[in-house]
């Protein structure tokens, strides 16, 4: 018997990462900005956060009271900090400089990646502390609380109640973006930046404005993918290179939910639930199989991004003017 | 009315600059990163700037084993690099280097553990070859021909293909895994040395470097003189000239793009024949996607990418000297990477445009 009660939550953590990623992704790309930086900088955004939240916990070693507040609001802050150094640096390459996107994106990824790596591996020897690993209990218990009635409603708790509160944090992110883009002012002007900047241009939109915005706040919110998957998921022990390659999935998880994070909440949860079927499938000795159920989410992005491009549906289509740069006077 | 508003300084796109100020200014940008690199070693290590740059020479060139490992890197390296770039000319985003170098890996494996032993070198490597070369090409073919039907986004097809790959390598690896449970292949044939490159001279990578070199001469030769050069050429420029002019773009697209995954390929064949004798899913080490920077900073010109794949790996190898001796992570070296790729995708900026300054008293 398949085991639901355990799967779906299991499919729903991993899927807050993944939910936060393509979230910041679809601003950005709305703005014309492929930024295929998203995985490095998630890597920063969790990173910064174990840094932060290192930091404050060298001083609750020395004796000092657990602050509730501050144990939450310190890695929450740097996580958004180190984020929104990466976007800037993003913005000011590909936006005012106007870089190739992909070669920005790509060096981004390798510069994050390693970022995080370096600090996870170097942080005690750094700051000469002598734990023997970086693990962050008290902050990721307070990361961690489920919603207060979560254990006393039975299935029904356990299936929607049972996140820490970076998760409801996410889905309602996505709505609100939903909505954003498609419903308001903001959003028109922003869609309108990312399919025609020349035309933007001249309907008195502040192209610049736009892109840096929606660039910024693209990477602050995948960084926050980074935070939950440390603090939470993996209850506050950083380890090199076990985020993975989340980040990529984001961006695929983005072409899956053609541009529209709402749809993307109930997409990120069934990408989850696909990373992690291969735990849930008794394969019994083979283990070589479970390797192909891996593929799936990869597989299943390939066959949406094919059939959407087949179908040719106006409103399926990536941005027109993604990828490329504008300079308002070569026209 | 209210005095006309002169902001403070306004870009301009540059006519055109010689080729010596163009290269000046990436020069002068990559001294920077490099100050700026050893800025951030001396804050991190406490060594002297100098002693920085000393050891990071020391760690590429230091021992003869030391350059013929950085040789052999920058081989590999260029050789993806070279791979990408007839895609590249034609502004087809190959991201899925990564794919075509794991399935070119994965075919010469195979060869090796299946015909190995069987077949004498002198037909099995050929047949490797072969095998790894079809792999590579089919593997770039994929995404080019939905971009030629449909127009699907090659970026995020090839970036897909790569996890797809590694995954069919984590499936092979479990299959062939030596000894059962071990999780790893483990190195191949390792006491026939069936299907393994010969050596040359004593030198294990030499033949590596020979080949590399020559496909590096023949692809410049490719792209510049040949008549499927031009056409690429074109395509790159404006598709819809390509068209008026009687290019049949979509065999351009998908022609193309099975020669750079074949390339591909052949990388993966060199790094398993060639060098490491077992495949892994992280045999390719982020090559895929550095090869997209090496080929873009040498301006997809072949020979260039000499130049550029060795500053990359020796930045790398220097990094990974200091780490090592400073017991720092081997991240390292991505962190001073990634600054030199910033520092010169920033500087092709003033290379294309300069600021105008606003004009005392306007």
């Amino acid at each position: 018997m398949f085991d639901f009660m355990s799967f779906i939550p299991r499919a729903v953590m991993q899927s807050i990462p993944l939910l936060y990623g393509s979230t910041g992704e679809t601003i950005t790309e709305k703005a014309g900005h492929l930024n295929l930086g998203i995985p490095g900088i998630m890597y920063v955004g969790g990173i910064s956060g174990v840094i932060g939240a290192f930091l404050y916990e060298q001083t609750l070693r020395a004796g000092a009271p657990v602050n509730g507040f501050l144990v939450i609001f310190i890695p929450l802050i740097s996580c958004l900090l180190g984020s929104l150094l990466m976007g800037l640096i993003y913005s000011l390459l590909t936006i005012t400089f106007r870089s190739n996107q992909n070669v920005t994106g790509l060096a981004m990824t390798t510069f994050g990646v390693g970022f995080g790596n370096f600090f996870g591996g170097s942080l005690i020897k750094l700051t000469g502390s002598d734990v023997p690993s970086i693990a962050l209990s008290t902050t990721s218990l307070y990361f961690s609380k489920k919603l207060p009635f979560a254990d006393k409603l039975g299935w029904f708790g356990q299936i929607f109640l049972s996140y820490s509160f970076l998760a409801y944090v996410a889905i309602i992110l996505a709505f609100v973006t939903a909505f954003v883009i498609r419903k308001t002012r903001i959003g028109l002007n922003l869609r309108a930046v990312g399919e025609n900047p020349a035309t933007a241009d001249a309907a008195g939109i502040n192209v610049n404005r736009y892109k840096y915005t929606a660039t910024l706040l693209g990477s602050m919110i995948a960084g926050l993918g980074g935070l939950y998957y440390v603090m939470d998921y993996a209850c506050g022990v950083w380890s090199n290179d076990a985020f993975g390659d989340r980040g990529w999935l984001a961006i695929a998880l983005v072409i899956f939910t053609v541009w529209r994070p709402d749809i993307s909440v109930f997409a990120s949860i069934l990408f989850g639930g696909l990373y992690i079927l291969y735990l849930f499938i008794p394969t019994g000795m083979n283990l070589s199989v479970k390797e192909l159920y891996k593929m799936l989410p990869y597989v299943v992005t390939l066959v949406v991004l094919i059939i959407s491009s087949m179908k040719k549906k106006r409103e399926n289509q990536p941005p027109q003017g993604l990828g490329v740069p504008y300079f308002r006077e070569e026209r | 009315m209210t005095k006309e508003h002169v902001p403070l300084l306004h870009i301009v796109k540059r006519k055109s600059l010689k080729w010596y100020q163009a290269w000046g200014v990436r020069a002068a940008a990559i001294v920077l990163a490099l100050i700026v690199d050893a800025i951030l070693t001396t804050i991190l290590t406490g060594l002297n700037p100098l002693e920085v740059y000393a050891t990071i020479i020391r760690g590429a060139f230091g021992t003869t084993r030391k350059f013929w490992v950085l040789m052999q890197h920058i081989a590999i390296l260029l050789c993806v690099s070279i791979a990408v770039t007839p895609a590249y000319k034609m502004r087809f985003w190959n991201v899925g280097g990564e794919g075509q170098i794991l399935v070119g890996a994965l075919a010469t494996a195979a060869c090796m553990i299946l015909l190995g032993n069987k077949l004498p070198n002198a037909v099995l490597i050929p047949v490797m070859t072969i095998s790894a070369i079809v792999a590579g090409g089919i593997w770039g073919l994929i995404p080019a021909f939905f971009k030629a039907k449909w127009n699907t986004n090659e970026t995020l097809f090839t970036l897909m293909m790569n996890y797809v790959a590694t995954q069919l390598v984590a499936y092979f690896v479990i299959v062939w895994e030596v000894p059962k449970g071990a999780g790893q292949i483990g190195i191949i044939n390792q006491s026939t040395e069936s299907g393994w490159f010969p050596m040359i001279a004593g030198n294990r990578y030499l033949l590596n470097v020979l080949i590399v070199l020559t496909l590096t001469v023949l692809v410049f030769i490719y792209l510049r003189y040949s008549k499927h050069g031009y056409e690429i050429s074109v395509v790159g420029e404006s598709e819809r000239t390509a068209r008026y002019v009687g290019i049949k773009v979509e065999n351009v697209i998908m022609r193309t793009m099975f020669l750079s995954g074949a390339l591909c390929g052949i990388a993966g064949l060199l790094l398993v024949a060639g060098t490491n004798h077992t495949v892994t899913t992280s045999i390719s080490g982020g090559r895929g996607f550095t090869a997209v920077m090496v080929a873009w900073l040498a301006k997809f010109n072949p020979l260039l990418m000499i130049l550029t794949s060795f500053l990359i790996v020796l930045m790398e190898r220097g990094a990974g000297e200091i780490s090592t001796k400073f017991g720092l992570n081997a991240s390292y070296a991505d962190i001073i990477t990634g600054i030199i790729l910033f520092f010169i995708i920033a500087c092709e900026f003033f290379v294309n445009y300069h600021l105008v300054f606003r004009k005392k008293g306007a």
